[in-house]
């Protein structure tokens, strides 16, 4: 995997990090496109259950981005998917993925150079840790 | 008198009693039993010897009073809920008896957490209050737990602790009231370094009138140093030293605070004295016991009566 | 409930190392509400082992599937055709479950995947705490409405003992001590006079001390 592109799944708060990701666009910001953009209702609707698969199916890394504390459009979601995501990096642990390959962000609906902005650090550290563990197994699996 | 225990015949006789402690040994040394025991011959009644104290394993209390008995002292065997099943502690009992044991204290112990094998089951098939209803049973009425009869019962002076210093306050005095009907003769309290709430716990127990149903020793213990005085403070459950003991065994350099900690003693003993239904008092000098007859001596209790 | 959790993923790694293919069987009862061993935990699960094994170098192949009850004989009798070919089965029910597939499927090795830990209620979102012991004779009556035998460190039927401080067990300042609350509790009922009482020592043949137990409902009993 000499030019390795990671494979970055971002699970973006309809009300926030997803409007942001439009903001970004209509203000011309760019970001790398490794980043998959899944839209859920609030980032208290994402399962460790998601972040998992995500990381079975071969993603290098995961995030899931939130209101900022104290915005969440249902009051608590974004809390909730934090303590979500400190859980399944626990977890990540056990299972041999290093847990940095998962975060939590939060940001606001107006906040398009940030959006821009977290998703090209993420892809550049998640780029320096090379791919993910389970992603490597799977394309040796492959080649064999 | 319900028993031939030495502590009960001077307590029947109303003087004060004086018990201490002898913590046996964390290995097969009777000597270390023989050398503590030494220490309190002539100065004491009764010398408790604890059983497993603090949840870590030592020699057994029964065993431990065994050695003390043949070197014609008269233990006080501690027996704790938390090791043993009923039919352990009524084997333990009638094998005491045998061997010349006639007193004893009925206690829960310690939780194993705080000790050395915290992996260990906590057996507590019998609270401390039904372990006193089940020696009364076996001295009073000839019979076992389980309602069998038993032959030539054991006559055991039946003793309870009690902790004035607990929570919630309100029960303390009502906690005692039930291991006295359940058969407690005399209470060791905590040891007590805060005066006052003793105080106010021993007008609750006058106000129901416990004292004259049960003798009560009151807790000593001797501070070493301002160390264990702030290990007592903080670390210790269910224990109240004052910020003022500490305080005052902070003022002394090192060398002079177990001088401290034995002046405060006797105080605390003097003050004790005074208050109506105090009965005697047990001197828990935890690997002290070399100083107890200083304590004795200078607190005015020496010689012990002959009974 | 019964509450319980699941073992370390290392743990059971180790008992599935050998095999090719196993079944995974969760429990929609219990575990389900303690979030230990349901239909999301078995998902959450599989796909664990899969990737701790796939990283390995090793590969399994994790079959899913969860019960409406595995204590229960007609529900796990749901599992016989999903066996075929599988060398194990790894039980995320709690204890009952697993000695229940375990006597239904007598020459499958089963495992199992979780720790049973105790009966309990749901203090709060995500926390569970112990409440019953199973004693088989309730004294809540006696005591207020809170179990001595199951909240009491030293299980005293007569306490407190002196190591409560400020409605805290002496084990640590995150239990409460149960004869606090029961205290508290008479007293907003006016049932003080209870407290006095001595409650004698228990008869344990109503609970474990009998050996293993047994409830025959002859009105019911096949």
């Amino acid at each position: 995997m000499d030019n390795f592109e990671p494979v970055i799944v971002a699970f973006c708060c309809h009300y926030c990090a997803y409007t942001a990701a439009d903001m970004a666009g209509s203000q011309r910001l760019s970001y790398p496109p490794n980043v998959k953009v899944i839209r859920v209702p609030c980032s208290g609707k994402v399962d460790a259950m998601h972040v998992v698969k995500a990381f079975e199916k071969g993603a290098d890394g995961v995030y899931v981005a939130g209101c900022l504390e104290g915005d969440c459009h249902f009051k608590n979601g974004n809390t909730k998917a934090a303590r979500m995501v400190a859980y399944v990096r626990r977890y990540m642990d056990e299972i041999g993925i290093e847990p940095d390959r998962l975060e939590m962000v939060t940001m606001s609906a107006g906040m398009g150079y940030r959006f821009a902005q977290v998703a090209t650090e993420i892809t550049e550290k998640i780029r320096r840790m090379g791919p993910s563990p389970i992603h490597a197994a799977i394309e040796t699996g492959k080649a064999a | 008198m319900k028993t031939e225990s030495k502590l009960e015949k001077v307590l029947a006789a109303g003087h004060l009693a004086v018990t201490s402690e002898c913590g046996p040994p964390r290995g097969c040394m009777p000597d270390k039993v023989r050398e503590k025991g030494k220490y309190l011959e002539g100065v004491v009644d009764a010398i408790n010897v604890t059983d497993n104290q603090t949840a870590m394993v030592r020699m057994s209390s029964l065993a431990a009073s065994a050695i003390l008995r043949q070197e014609g002292l008269n233990p006080l065997l501690q027996v704790v809920s938390r090791d043993r099943n009923r039919l352990a502690m009524q084997a333990d009992i009638i094998g005491a008896y045998s061997l010349g044991i006639d007193t004893m204290l009925c206690l829960s112990g310690d939780h194993t957490k705080f000790g050395d094998h915290p992996m260990a089951a906590n057996v507590h098939d019998i609270d401390s209050i039904q372990m006193i209803q089940m020696v009364k049973r076996m001295r009073d009425e000839g019979l076992f737990q389980g309602g069998a009869e038993l032959k030539n019962p054991p006559k055991m002076f039946i003793g309870a602790a009690a902790n004035p210093f607990a929570d919630p306050f309100e029960l303390r005095v009502l906690r005692l009231a039930k291991k006295i009907a359940a058969g407690a003769d005399f209470i060791q309290t905590q040891c007590i370094f805060n005066v006052d709430k003793f105080e106010k716990w021993m007008e609750g127990v006058r106000s129901m009138g416990l004292h004259k149903k049960c003798y009560i020793l009151a807790g000593i213990t001797p501070i070493k140093s301002v160390g264990a005085a702030r290990y007592m403070k903080n670390k210790v459950p269910g224990m109240d030293v004052p910020q003022e003991i500490v305080d005052r065994m902070a003022a002394q350099p090192k060398e002079k605070q177990p001088e401290e900690g034995i002046t405060i003693c006797i105080e605390t003993i003097e003050r004790l004295k005074k208050i109506e239904g105090v009965a005697g008092f047990h001197i828990m000098a935890i690997d002290w016991e070399e100083k107890v007859k200083e304590i004795v001596e200078r607190a005015g209790l020496l010689p012990r009566p002959v009974v | 409930m019964i509450t319980a959790e699941r073992k370390p993923l290392e743990e059971l790694i180790e008992y599935i190392r050998p095999y090719r293919r196993i079944l995974l069987v969760g429990c929609n009862e219990c575990v389900t509400v303690c979030a230990a061993g349901g239909r999301k935990e078995v998902g959450l699960l599989a796909s664990g082992l899969q990737m701790a094994l796939l990283k390995a170098g090793a590969s399994i192949e994790v079959r899913e599937h969860t019960l409406e009850r595995q204590c229960d004989p007609e529900y796990v009798e749901e599992l016989v055709p999903m066996l075929d070919g599988v060398d194990a089965v790894m039980s995320m029910a709690c204890g009952c479950g697993v000695q229940e597939v375990a006597r239904r499927f007598k020459n499958k090795p089963v495992y199992p995947a979780l720790n049973t830990k105790f009966m309990g209620a749901s203090e709060r979102q995500g926390v569970w705490a112990e409440r019953c012991m199973g004693c088989g004779n309730c004294l809540l009556g006696e005591t207020g409405g809170i179990c001595p035998i199951a909240r009491c460190a030293k299980q005293l039927m007569n306490g407190p003992c002196g190591g409560s401080t400020n409605g805290h067990c002496e084990i640590g300042d995150d239990v409460d001590c149960a004869w606090a609350l029961i205290w508290e509790r008479l007293k907003e009922l006016g049932q003080q006079d209870r407290y006095v009482e001595i409650a004698p020592a228990k008869d344990w043949r109503a609970g474990k001390g009998a050996g293993p137990r047994k409830i025959i409902r002859e009105d019911l009993a096949e």
